[in-house]
Parts: C-alpha cells; structure tokens; sequence
C-alpha cells in the first residue's frame, strides 16, 4: 500500500523532473518564477497599496491592510474592555482543564485546540518573518510587533467565539467551523444573507489562496533556504528540496498517512521547548547586551536612525510580521477551535486568546531579542529573514544552526499540514464535499510545495503575505457587524459562571 | 448497602480470567459486580486539525465498540448468575480512572488481570496492575 502510494505520488510529481532535466537546472527555479510572477504580481500589489497621502505625510508607504487589521485589533480591544488582560487568568484556568467536566474525557479539550491551532501559527513566521521584519524595519519592530500580539488577542477571541456558536455539527458528529460558516449564518441572523454568503465566498477564496501561500509556498521555500544553508547541494535546486516535501505532504494529506504527521506533531511541540531554550540560552549568553538591547529597541520604535521611513517603518514591519505570524483577524484558527467540545462558545475565546501572546509576544520576541542581543542585524547588509535569524543563533556555537535546521523543517511540514486542512475547508465550503474533490485540492496543495520550494524570497513572501492578509479584509467586515452577538454571548457566559453554572473541577 | 467488587479489563484473556474469578468471588460473598474498561486517554496529547474535526464523532465509535466488542462477550462468557453485573467504559489515565471509578461506587475490592503491555512498555512506563497496586486505597487483586 505504501509503496504503490509512493510509487503513484513520485510518478505524478516525475514530469515536472523530467522537464527540469532539460532546462539547465538552474533555470528550473528562475523559469517557475518567472512563469508566477506575472499572475501574482497585480494582486499583490492592490493588497498592499498605500494609503493615498501616506508617502507624502510620512515619508514612508504605509499598506492600508496592516491599518485594516491593527485598527480591527484595537476597536475589539475597546469594544470588550482589554479583555486580554482581564480574562487571561481565566484562559489558562479553562487550558489547564479546571473547568473540564471529567464525564467529557475523549473530547477535545482546550489544551488540544489551542496545541493544535498554534501548530498551525507557530512556523517560519516566528523564525523567517521575524528575519525580515528586524532587518527591514530594526529593533524597534519587536516593539510594535509586541503591541500587535498584544492587541490581536481581542481579535482572535472574537472570532474563536463565533467560530463555535455558528459551527456546522453534521448528524454523524462531525464539526465543521470556521469564517465561511459564521459568516453566512451570522449575518443572515442579522438579514443580510446574501452580503454573508458573498462575504464567505470571498474569504473561502482567498482561504485556499492563503492556504497556497502563507501555509504552503512561503513555509517551503524558508526551509529550503535553511536547508540548502547547510547542505550546499541544494542551493540552487530548491525544487528537489520541494519534490522530496511534497512526497511527504502528499503521503500523510492523500495517503492518509497518519502516522507521518502523528510523529512530527508530538516532536514540534518539543522543538518549540528547544528553540525557546535555545533562545534563551543565547540571550543569558550575552545577558550583558540586554539593557541595550531594550534601549534598542525602545528607540528604534520611536526614534530609528538606521531604517527606511523611520519611526513608521519599523511600526510597519513589526505590525506585519505580527500579523502574519499569529493570524489575529486573518480567521485561520477559528477552523481549528471550532471542534472544541464545551459547553458554552466563550470558553473557546478566552483560550484563543492565548494564542497570538504565546506565538507573537513569547516566541516572536525571543527570535528578534538574539537577532538584536548578537548583533546580528546590520542595516542594508542583505542578510534577511531566516538567514539573519540563523546567523544570530550560530554566532555563539555553530551547533545552533542544526537546531534551526531542523525546526525550521519541522515548524515548517505542521504549519502545512494544518493549512491544507483551513485549505480543504474552504475548498469544500466552496466546491461541496466528495471524495475526488477534496483529491484535487490536495493534489494542487503538494504542486505548490514544489513552486514554493523553487522561487526567490521576495515574489513567494509577497504572494504569501497578499493572500493571507486579504483573508483579513472580509473576516474583519463580518467580524465588525456580529461583534455584539460576541458582547451578548460574552455577558450570557460571565453571568452562568458567576452563578456556579459552570462549576470549577479542580 | 451491598457489598461491591469491581473488575477492570481491557479485553485480553487475561481479562477475562480476572472477571471469572472476581465473580466467583463475588458471589461467594453475595456482592454485587461491576466492570470497568478504561480506554487510554490524555487531555494533553496532540492532535491534527482533521482529527479535531473527528474526535466527537470518533469518541462515540470507540465507546461504542468497547461494549460491543469487549464487555458484551465479557457478560455472556460470564453467564448466567444471580449476581448483579453492570459494565463501564471510560476514558483517561487507566490506573487513576480505575482507582476513581473504585472510590465512586464504594467498592471493597478491585481485580485485575496481570498480563500488560510489552516488556519494553512496562519497564519503561509500568504496568497497569503494578500502577494500581501503588495508587489504590483499596485492596487489589492481581489475577495470573
């Protein structure tokens, strides 16, 4: 069975080989480029246009979707009363399982939602992207991606909460939830169906185009980058790089092989524990570059000397990367939350909550604090995202960068398997559920591993970060006009529990 | 109120043994018999976004099947008696769940077959019998 399932995936994936074995390899990845680029190229550019005036105002382009989602961010902020701060005893209360009924046991707990959700967030953007945000935007990045992690965990609660209360359960027990399905059921609660069904369809689109993108494309390529780092062989034929991934992709998303995917979730959740300890480890190293390491990064976020467009560069960077990394707004998590067994939707918001601040605010910063602590960064020097972050971690002890390595290509394979699944979804919402169907998405899924794995940085982190963001656009709209159903359930659930409704188990 | 014994098998023969002579037991003491199947469980353990999708729907399959496939033909090869059986699955950390389910129902007694896992498994993480016997607040019966 295995051995027919590789022989059928190598067979399918065999062509684009052989035409690679006629072009000079070199090319081969030049020639994919090429070929995308003409096709993304305006879509990007629309998602990030400036804001009419920004240029000239302050003295630096400033993407109207970065002020979409920040703004998002801050008014759910506002609008539920720094709930963030407010509940985070109670999230980790309900995450260490004191309010799990023991007659749920077999359930999905909120721990395994929240692991699970954050395998998907936890990537190459805590290690590339925060690469890249240092060096395009300074240490004063880390401060306003700080604030953004801060501010988009009222984001991600609001749309956790929804993504439970207006989840599909399916007569054989399955769930089904996400943005598709609060989305169209949301707003036709309120009577505007049809403006939710076009809403969810957009967002469904743009989900598989993320799905293509920020969870496929841009995690294939940094691996490649890092592991051709490494093993020089691989430098300039990433796409072997991307065969070999997608063989693997394609054995545990078509060929079901769970074990494949079964094994590197229960290792990520170590490496996480190493690249944090190793982090760490770095950072007591050189303990005596703390105080100015801070000081950089408090100046840089107000006063930069070294970045282009200033004080409102590095805002920019931090804010970006902040968002592509922890996916506040962007509706992702919300398909994973969903499945939650509780007995109230709040629940699942307040754990959610956890999740930008675990993945933007602990291990973002961890990642920019050794870029900064090493001296790593120098302005203009080419060295960018995950080649900075590597050279900051070797810069004590060599042996750092197989650590790196290795959880690059680790963070990198489970942030694609839980996209192909956000992608499936959205597939589905659109194409209707069948056995064939969902084969082609997957199919497609894996032939984008290897486009991913071929091009250069800037067109695949481009379209990557065009596609996720515009996720964001029709999210934010739906989240907006249903945040008072989230107020009302919020105020339903905080009465139950101060009645003893829901009692503490331990 | 009746004295309780209570059973704890996991559907190898050595199970079964245990259940046979917990009954003879029990009815030499005129008490009554409960079985408990504990399917292994851990809030903590990872899961992929599909099988998230899954698991509610997963979670009735299983404990569908342990009755059906466990504890039903446990009764029957049981047969008939005058001492009142009743059957449980639950999920969790089996020794604990066992020792739990023991204190629930007041039990005076609990029997459990010896055969465990691999001899691997059991160096490394103990058995289930040899678990119980450190945990239990109540006294043990290990059946060979």
């Amino acid at each position: 069975m295995l051995k027919n399932l590789i022989a059928g995936l190598a067979g399918l994936l065999f062509p684009l080989w052989a035409v690679a074995q006629e072009a000079a390899e070199k090319s081969m990845d030049e020639r994919i480029s090429e070929a995308i680029a003409p096709i993304i190229n305006p879509f990007v550019a629309f998602i990030f246009s400036p804001l009419p005036g920004s240029e000239a105002l302050l003295g630096t382009a400033f993407p109207w979707i970065v002020l979409w989602l920040v703004v998002a961010a801050t008014v759910f902020t506002l609008y539920f009363g720094f709930i963030q701060f407010r509940g985070f005893g109670h999230s980790v209360a309900l995450v260490r399982g004191a309010y799990f009924d023991p007659k749920d046991a077999g359930e999905v707990t909120p721990f395994q939602a929240l692991a699970t959700a954050l395998s998907g967030t936890v990537g190459l953007g805590n290690i590339a992207g925060v690469g890249v945000a240092v060096y395009l935007g300074g240490p004063g990045a880390t401060f306003w991606m700080i604030l953004a992690g801060l501010l988009g965990m009222a984001a991600k609660f609001t749309e956790c909460i929804l993504g439970v209360h207006y989840r599909n359960e399916y007569p054989d027990g399955t769930v089904s939830g996400g943005p598709m399905y609060y989305l169209s059921k949301g707003l036709a609660e309120r009577g505007m169906a049809g403006f939710g069904k076009a809403l969810a369809v957009f967002f469904a689109i743009c989900c598989i185009g993320g799905a293509l993108g920020g969870g496929n494309m841009f995690q294939a390529n940094q691996s490649a980058h890092q592991i051709a780092s490494i093993f020089p062989f691989f430098a300039d034929k990433g796409w072997i790089f991307g065969v070999i991934m997608a063989v693997i992709v394609g054995l545990v998303i078509i060929g079901g092989i769970k074990s494949i995917a079964r094994v590197t979730e229960k290792i990520v959740p170590f490496m996480a524990a190493i690249y944090v300890g190793s982090a760490l480890l770095i950072i007591l190293l050189n303990i005596d570059g703390i105080g100015a390491a801070f000081n950089a990064i408090i100046d840089g976020a107000f006063s930069p000397t070294a970045v282009a467009g200033g004080a409102v560069g590095a805002l920019i960077q931090g804010f970006k990367r902040a968002a592509f990394s922890n996916e506040a707004g962007i509706g992702s998590a919300s398909i994973a939350h969903s499945a939650v067994q509780t007995k109230h939707p709040a629940t699942e918001g307040y754990v959610a909550l956890l999740e930008p601040f675990i993945d933007t605010v602990v291990i973002c910063t961890m990642t920019s604090l050794v870029i900064i602590i090493t001296g790593s960064w120098v302005p203009d020097s080419g060295v960018t995202g995950i080649a900075l972050t590597a050279q900051a971690f070797s810069s004590n002890w060599g042996g750092f960068n197989y650590v790196l390595a290795v959880a690059a290509v680790l963070f990198a394979f489970s942030t694609m398997i839980s996209w192909s699944y956000y992608g499936l979804k959205a597939w589905t919402y659109l194409f209707g559920e069948g056995a064939f169907k969902e084969v082609i998405f997957k199919f497609i899924f894996c032939l984008f591993v290897i486009i991913g794995a071929s091009m250069g940085l800037g067109p695949v982190i481009d379209f990557s970060d065009a596609m996720i963001f515009a996720m964001g656009i029709f999210n934010v709209i739906g989240l907006y006009l249903l945040m008072p159903k989230v107020k009302e359930l919020l105020r339903d659930y905080q009465s139950r529990l101060a009645s003893g409704e829901f009692p503490r188990m331990k | 109120m009746a004295l309780c014994y209570v059973v704890a098998v996991d559907g190898s023969d050595g199970g079964i043994k245990a259940a046979k002579y917990a009954l003879e037991k029990a009815t030499q003491a005129s008490a009554e018999l409960k079985i408990i199947h504990v399917l292994q469980w851990s809030p903590y353990s990872f899961l992929t976004p599909e099988e998230l999708a899954e698991r509610h729907k997963r979670r009735g399959e299983e404990l569908q099947r342990a009755q059906t496939a466990i504890c039903q033909p446990l009764v029957r090869a049981l047969g008939n008696t005058s001492v009142p059986i009743s059957t449980e699955v639950r999920y969790g950390n089996i020794s604990e769940v066992i020792t739990k389910f023991c204190a629930e129902v007041k039990a005076a007694e609990v029997f459990v077959g010896r055969h465990g896992g691999s001899h691997l498994a059991t160096r490394m993480f103990g058995s289930v019998p040899g678990t119980l016997i450190q945990i239990s607040d109540i006294p043990v019966t290990v059946v060979p």
